[in-house]
């Protein structure tokens, strides 16, 4: 390995990776998006329960893709729970490729960014309040034909 | 070469011809270079073709009366004949473009338009690339016109049933590759080509993973377009080749205005230059396409039979090893049908992750959809890695990615192990 370069696979990216925090559904979202990475068609979904103060009481993600998505997703829905919509929305890429922690080449900050990118999305997706619960995000882009 | 397996071409000697290949990636312990699906390296014979024509007698072609424009002209010219003779194809059939791409997307946007009206049909496949995919439906979207896909089956081959119904629309086009570059498929062009034409459609084919590895013969197939592309098969980036039957050519408008494809030129309006050029709006990639008629000229001399052959070795190497491995599933049809790329998917393992592990240790695949979301999509996989094989690779490089295959799959089985 180049001296500049850093083992990415360390414990704590496999930690997240082989038992995610917060993948899956949830029950009762009140924000909702979806989004992909067109170079190598990794999905990401995060789903949020933000309360009427503008708290994140809940964040879920679900998706496909390599393990630094993934992994990254997964550091990033225990990282925002009970916080501030406000706070988060000023939670910089830079921030979160420092969350991840192993320094990551311009196409792997790509799959790091991804599910930040649906994160930051996600609070400008409101789920219409329409069967009364919780439905999953909009269209995946990525598979418009 | 390797002992075990006699093969017509001498790798050893062939890989000296090519100065990236003694390179080694900085921190990489080695390079084994299994992309050439993606793009292939150049032989020194290419770059010394492109520099000796930019250090010595470049110009501009086709307007200059100077010597420096001549010779620049005659030496595109001859580029034109050498890529012609190559395909087995008539010169005047013969259009530079910028790459495959713009190939496909010339007939698109100048027989699709003129032709295709509300409501006609044009069949692709679902192997195709993006590039013989997206251009039909931007067509298709202009025109009011339906794109229909024949379908894959778990093979990964044609369904020729399903083939069959799609010809029984009359579709106006009937577009397909030759060989898949995810599955390695080699399809029966000549066939395909036959079939189209008799349910009265004009048949383009993708020739972009044939024309490096096989021997190309485009009378024989008698398409009415056939693409190629010139960074895959030894040439430089930025030149691609669009053969098209004269006739067609001749009836076609013009795709792209501007200098060198006109005849006249008045404060009203144009007249078309005839032949190729029609095609070939603006200062054509000049250095490209002589550095394109050296790559050409290497392959022939080295016998494009032989590199099939080949590269047949490597894949059933391959396909032998890598099925022995736990986790693995190779897509893509029977050997006998087969060119030399190998995708893959590895249980509980992402293609990037395996695609950077790999190149940790200086292994170079690719991973992804490869352009090919359709296919993967019907394959029920996001993504795949892909081992493709070139004449400079050999049973080494097969072994090497075997050997990476398995030594990653150990980083992600922590738990499993527990």
């Amino acid at each position: 390995m180049a001296e500049n370069e850093e083992e990415i696979y360390q414990d704590h990216v496999l930690d997240h990776y082989e038992d995610p925090y917060h993948r899956g559904h949830c029950e009762q979202a009140t924000h909702s998006h979806e989004g992909n990475n067109p170079l190598c068609g990794d999905v990401i979904s995060v789903e949020l329960r933000v309360d009427p103060a503008g708290k994140i009481v809940e964040a879920w993600f679900e998706g496909e893709g390599c393990c630094i998505s993934q992994a990254a997703a997964s550091m990033l829905m225990e990282k925002v729970e009970g916080k501030c919509v406000e706070e988060v929305k000023a939670f910089s890429a830079e921030d979160m490729l420092k969350l991840f922690g192993p320094r990551l080449t311009p196409n792997r900050q790509k799959c790091c960014l991804l599910s930040w990118r649906v994160m930051q999305s996600a609070f400008h997706s409101p789920i219409q309040d329409t069967e009364g619960g919780s439905r999953f995000g909009g269209p995946n882009l990525g598979e418009e034909q | 070469m390797q002992p075990h397996s006699p093969s017509l071409l001498d790798v050893q000697r062939i890989k000296q011809d090519f100065p990236i290949l003694q390179k080694v990636p900085e921190g990489r312990p080695r390079l084994v270079f299994l992309d050439s699906a993606a793009s292939s390296q150049k032989p020194q014979t290419v770059i010394d073709a492109m520099t000796q024509c930019m250090e010595q007698y470049y110009a501009n072609v086709h307007r200059g009366i100077y010597s420096f424009s001549e010779e620049s002209t005659e030496r595109y010219e001859l580029a034109r004949q050498t890529i012609a003779q190559f395909l087995n194809t008539d010169t005047e059939s013969v259009i530079f473009t910028a790459g495959c791409t713009a190939s496909v997307n010339t007939i698109a946007r100048s027989w699709g338009d003129a032709e295709v009206q509300r409501g006609d049909l044009i069949v692709a496949t679902q192997m195709e690339h993006h590039a013989n995919l997206v251009p039909w439906f931007q067509l298709a979207q202009r025109k009011e016109a339906q794109v229909q896909l024949v379908r894959v089956t778990d093979d990964g081959e044609l369904d020729w049933e399903h083939w069959q119904r799609c010809l029984e629309q009359n579709p106006k086009i009937v577009a397909f590759t030759a060989v898949s570059n995810v599955l390695g498929t080699i399809n029966p062009v000549a066939r395909m080509v036959q079939a189209a034409h008799r349910a009265g459609a004009i048949a383009v084919v993708d020739a972009a993973q044939a024309a490096p590895h096989q021997p190309l013969d485009v009378r024989a197939w008698d398409a009415d377009f056939v693409v190629v592309s010139g960074h895959k098969m030894l040439g430089p980036s930025g030149i691609g080749i669009l053969c098209g039957k004269p006739e067609l050519l001749n009836k076609m408008p013009p795709f792209l205005g501007g200098g060198g494809m006109i005849s006249k030129v008045w404060e009203t309006g144009f007249s078309c230059a005839e032949g190729p050029a029609k095609f070939e709006a603006g200062t054509p990639p000049i250095v490209e396409a002589i550095g394109l008629a050296a790559a050409a000229n290497y392959l022939t001399k080295l016998g494009l039979n032989a590199i099939h052959e080949h590269e047949t070795k490597l894949l059933i190497e391959a396909h032998r090893i890598l099925s022995t491995i736990e986790g693995v599933r190779i897509l893509g049809p029977s050997l006998e049908r087969k060119a030399g790329i190998v995708s893959f998917t590895l249980a509980g393992i992402h293609s990037h992750d395996i695609a950077y592990l790999m190149d940790k240790q200086g292994i170079a695949v690719r991973a992804g959809h490869h352009c090919t979301m359709p296919l993967h999509k019907r394959f029920g996989i996001a993504a795949s890695t892909r081992a493709s094989f070139y004449l400079y690779n050999d049973i080494s490089d097969v072994e090497a990615l075997a050997e990476g295959v398995v030594s990653l799959q150990s980083k992600f089985r922590r738990k499993r192990a527990q």
